[in-house]
């Protein structure tokens, strides 16, 4: 835990005379992004390995390459804030601060598992951190999301929902009925494109006349951005600028997040549609990790600090994957619970 | 030459309404296009066009006349020159065509023709009117005459008063609406319209913008966004125009609704009421007649409640408002203006999943739900003049089915009909057959029959709907079948 704690940020910031005015705060910022993003990568490379073995079964959506977009987000919450997803979730789940424990046992459909293993890879959820889902109909989520910042109209407690989806989602009619509802109600409702180009084995460019998708809301007076979505701190700034504006009660905002999934669509990807250049290109000179930790190895952060990081993310992950192993499948009885709330 | 113009339909399932005012003076000049009057019924007020110039000579019901029949004849006109009504002056022509002539509807009672439906529409044929009063009458007056149960009351909450359906329907929401904040009430024209079918009547001037919100046109959307806003425990009511425009929405009722219990192992409900006219109105055809019970019935998760009487419209929708799972709440239009004897108790509810059994009898069990209970109850007063007594069930909750009360009549009665407006494929009636069968198969004495709707799109044309439908003649026939008589 040396990252992203008060101490840590205590000695990076007093660190030395030629260190840029802000950099310890940034540094901070780095470290905690480098960990929740570390954290996100490590857990993706365990879930395909286990995918690999047999233990996870089904569809699984890894979201390597994508961590910053998440995690620079989650940045700009406060607590009690709404997150709601597709299918792509885990990076999700654990940048809300779900335990990595819970979704990994999800994933291999054992009781310990977010949804007692009767939700797998696309369907968790936690109340207590704000995480909706885990929704596995493209698009359905956008307009669920919106129902999210409904509720806190409704509530007028003053949060605000973010509604993450795909470019290939983007397309939905549902999305440009939620765009309308959320601009015509005020809702405070963050909607996140996270362009990772291909949906499915379809690139942006032969899904989506539209060109720039952050403009997709213009016709309902949405402002939109669009963002580098493999630099954390962009995220951050341009999430920070749409959350004000939804806690405003100016209405909803979209961000247009540029980033790239390294991994296939799901396990099964033949990624016969874009070439091994392209990935490897991408991964070298934009990953968002290798981004922050030059930066944070340039503003000062020892290698040993960041070694430390490595190691104690690679513990949590080796645990979840321990625990989603040794943690029972459900009860049979379990097949029956849960259809309905009982009323009496 | 001279025209009368009739009191048009301005729906149809409209037989009467209320001549509220005249716009026009009898010696006025009427320009085609002039509001000649308003006309108010039940579910909304609407505007009476001129279609013809001339000079209205007489007014023959004057405004604040409660009840004017459909092609009574409510004013005349003086043709003036050359009016295109002239050839409707003659003497022999039948009021009903000269009305079509004379008078047109300038807004529609309700705009459910969604997606390119045109009302005006309803003004084009004085025969329309005609049959559709006519049919619509001839229901109504099956229904009504058969709301009195003779089978004992499950509980007795004391006074009762006549109430219709639609009445029943708003105050059961409203009740709730003050119980619970959490409550609220969207849909197409559920506010400032007062609800397409008057359901709403009153709610948005108690409750306000928030709580009664009207939506865009647009299901899928704004379903999403109720089941979203029920999954943080807020308890929306969505009103569907008609259930067939659920069709647009039922990814959410079905994936994010019925299933987010029991994908998320419990953690999140969604406590969420679904409701709206289910099944056939009256010549609307294939887009807009469709019983969609059996559909949502299939689906764990959700509950389905289909009532037919006031009493079960208020018991049960309250009920849907306080449960806390995903409710599907399937109404029918032509039961909204029947009245029915309600309680007046303010803590009057039903429980969901249980079925009531409307009439007594030892020789045949009838069941229905929704609209086909008072179909039953006829065909059973029409059997009992044959002799057979027939015990008719009202379903009332489809999911969760009370097959205990159906197999306890059929344990009595060794004989089962079942009455419903869908199709037979996979309908509710071959299920409950089916349970029947697995129950209670020695007490059967002959195999259960089904009455059903047609296996067709729903038709327009007023014989081949008449056809498609179930009627009283075919519920007697089956009942004969199974008991050999």
């Amino acid at each position: 835990m040396a990252l992203g704690t008060d101490s840590a940020a205590k000695r990076r910031n007093g660190r030395g005379k030629d260190s840029p005015p802000g950099a310890g705060h940034n540094q901070d910022i780095l470290g905690k992004a480098y960990r929740e993003m570390l954290l996100i990568r490590r857990f993706e490379e365990k879930a395909g390995q286990l995918y690999g073995m047999g233990l996870i079964g089904g569809f699984c959506h890894l979201y390597i390459g994508q961590e910053a977009v998440v995690v620079g987000m989650q940045m700009t919450l406060k607590e009690g804030d709404e997150v709601i997803t597709s299918y792509r979730d885990h990076g999700h789940m654990l940048a809300t601060g779900m335990e990595a424990r819970g979704v990994m046992a999800e994933l291999t459909g054992r009781i310990g598992g977010y949804s007692k293993g009767k939700g797998g890879s696309m369907h968790m959820f936690s109340r207590e951190k704000g995480f909706y889902g885990g929704h596995g109909i493209v698009g359905a989520q956008v307009s669920l999301g919106i129902g999210l910042a409904f509720a806190n109209w409704y509530r007028e407690d003053g949060k605000v929902a973010l509604a993450y989806f795909g470019e290939g989602a983007s397309n939905q009619g549902q999305v440009y009925e939620s765009f309308n509802l959320a601009a015509l109600l005020k809702l405070p409702c963050v909607f996140i494109i996270e362009n990772n180009r291909y949906g499915m084995g379809t690139s942006v460019e032969r899904a989506s006349a539209s060109k720039d998708l952050s403009k997709n809301g213009a016709p309902w007076g949405i402002p939109g951005e669009q963002v580098n979505g493999m630099d954390v701190l962009a995220v951050k700034a341009a999430g920070e600028r749409a959350v004000a504006h939804c806690r405003a009660g100016k209405g909803p905002y979209l961000l247009e997040m540029q980033t790239y999934r390294y991994r296939g669509h799901s396990m099964s990807d033949p990624a016969k549609y874009r070439t091994r250049e392209e990935v490897q290109k991408m991964r070298e000179q934009n990953d968002c990790i290798e981004m922050v930790r030059k930066l944070l190895l340039e503003g000062g952060t020892p290698e040993a600090e960041l070694k430390a990081v490595d190691d104690e993310v690679k513990a949590i992950v080796q645990d979840s994957a321990d625990f989603a192993q040794s943690s029972p499948e459900p009860d049979e009885s379990e097949l029956w619970t849960d259809v309905l709330v009982e009323t009496r | 030459m001279g025209a009368t113009i009739l009191m048009p339909a301005l729906s149809p399932t409209m037989t009467e309404g209320k001549l509220s005012r005249w716009l026009k003076k009898e010696g006025d000049a009427v320009k085609s296009g002039d509001v000649l009057a308003e006309i108010e019924t039940d579910k909304a007020t609407m505007e009476v066009e001129a279609v013809d110039e001339g000079t209205l000579t007489k007014i023959l019901v004057p405004e604040g006349t409660e009840g004017v029949q459909v092609n009574v004849a409510i004013a005349e006109l003086d043709g003036g020159n050359g009016s295109a009504a002239a050839p409707a002056g003659n003497a022999g022509t039948p009021p009903a065509e000269q009305g079509s002539k004379a008078a047109a509807v300038q807004q529609p009672e309700s705009n459910a023709t969604q997606h390119g439906g045109e009302i005006g529409k309803i003004a084009k044929g004085a025969e329309d009117y005609g049959q559709v009063s006519a049919r619509g009458a001839e229901r109504r007056e099956g229904a009504a005459a058969e709301p009195k149960s003779t089978a004992q009351p499950e509980k007795d909450w004391g006074a009762t008063k006549p109430t219709t359906v639609r009445e029943a329907l708003r105050d059961a929401m409203a009740l709730e609406m003050r119980a619970d904040k959490d409550v609220f009430l969207m849909g197409e024209e559920v506010a400032q319209y007062q609800g397409a079918y008057k359901i709403s009547q009153g709610l948005l001037d108690e409750f306000g913008p928030k709580r009664v919100i009207d939506t865009p046109i647009t299901e899928y959307g704004f379903t999403g966004m109720a089941v979203g806003a029920a999954l943080t425990g807020l308890k929306p009511i969505v009103e569907f125009m008609t259930f067939n425009f659920s069709m647009q929405a039922i990814d959410h009722i079905i994936n994010s609704a019925a299933k987010t219990l029991y994908m998320s192992g419990g953690q999140l409900g969604c406590p969420i009421v679904f409701r709206g006219p289910n099944g056939a109105a009256a010549r609307v055809a294939a887009q807009h007649s469709q019983d969609f019970t059996s559909w949502y019935a299939h689906v764990p998760g959700l509950k389905v409640i289909a009532p037919w009487s006031a009493a079960d419209a208020k018991g049960l929708l309250r009920a849907a408002i306080r449960d806390p799972n995903p409710i599907v709440f399937l109404e029918n239009e032509i039961l909204y203006g029947q009245s029915f004897e309600c309680p007046v108790d303010e803590d009057f509810i039903l429980p969901i999943g249980k079925a009531k059994v409307e009439r007594e009898g030892t020789d045949v069990t009838i069941v229905a739900y929704s609209i086909m209970v008072g179909l039953a109850m006829q065909a059973a007063e029409e059997l009992a003049k044959a002799g057979i007594s027939a015990e008719v069930i009202n379903l009332r909750t489809i999911r969760p089915l009370d097959i205990e009360t159906v197999l306890a009549s059929v344990r009595k009665t060794n004989r089962l009909v079942t009455v419903e407006e869908g199709w037979a494929f996979a309908n509710v009636g071959g299920e409950v057959a089916m349970q029947v069968i697995e129950n209670a198969f020695d007490h059967l004495d002959a195999p259960p029959a089904r009455v059903a709707g047609a296996d067709v799109p729903m038709p327009y044309a007023a014989n081949l709907e008449k056809l498609a439908l179930p009627t009283v003649a075919q519920v007697v026939e089956a009942v004969r079948k199974v008991t050999y008589k």
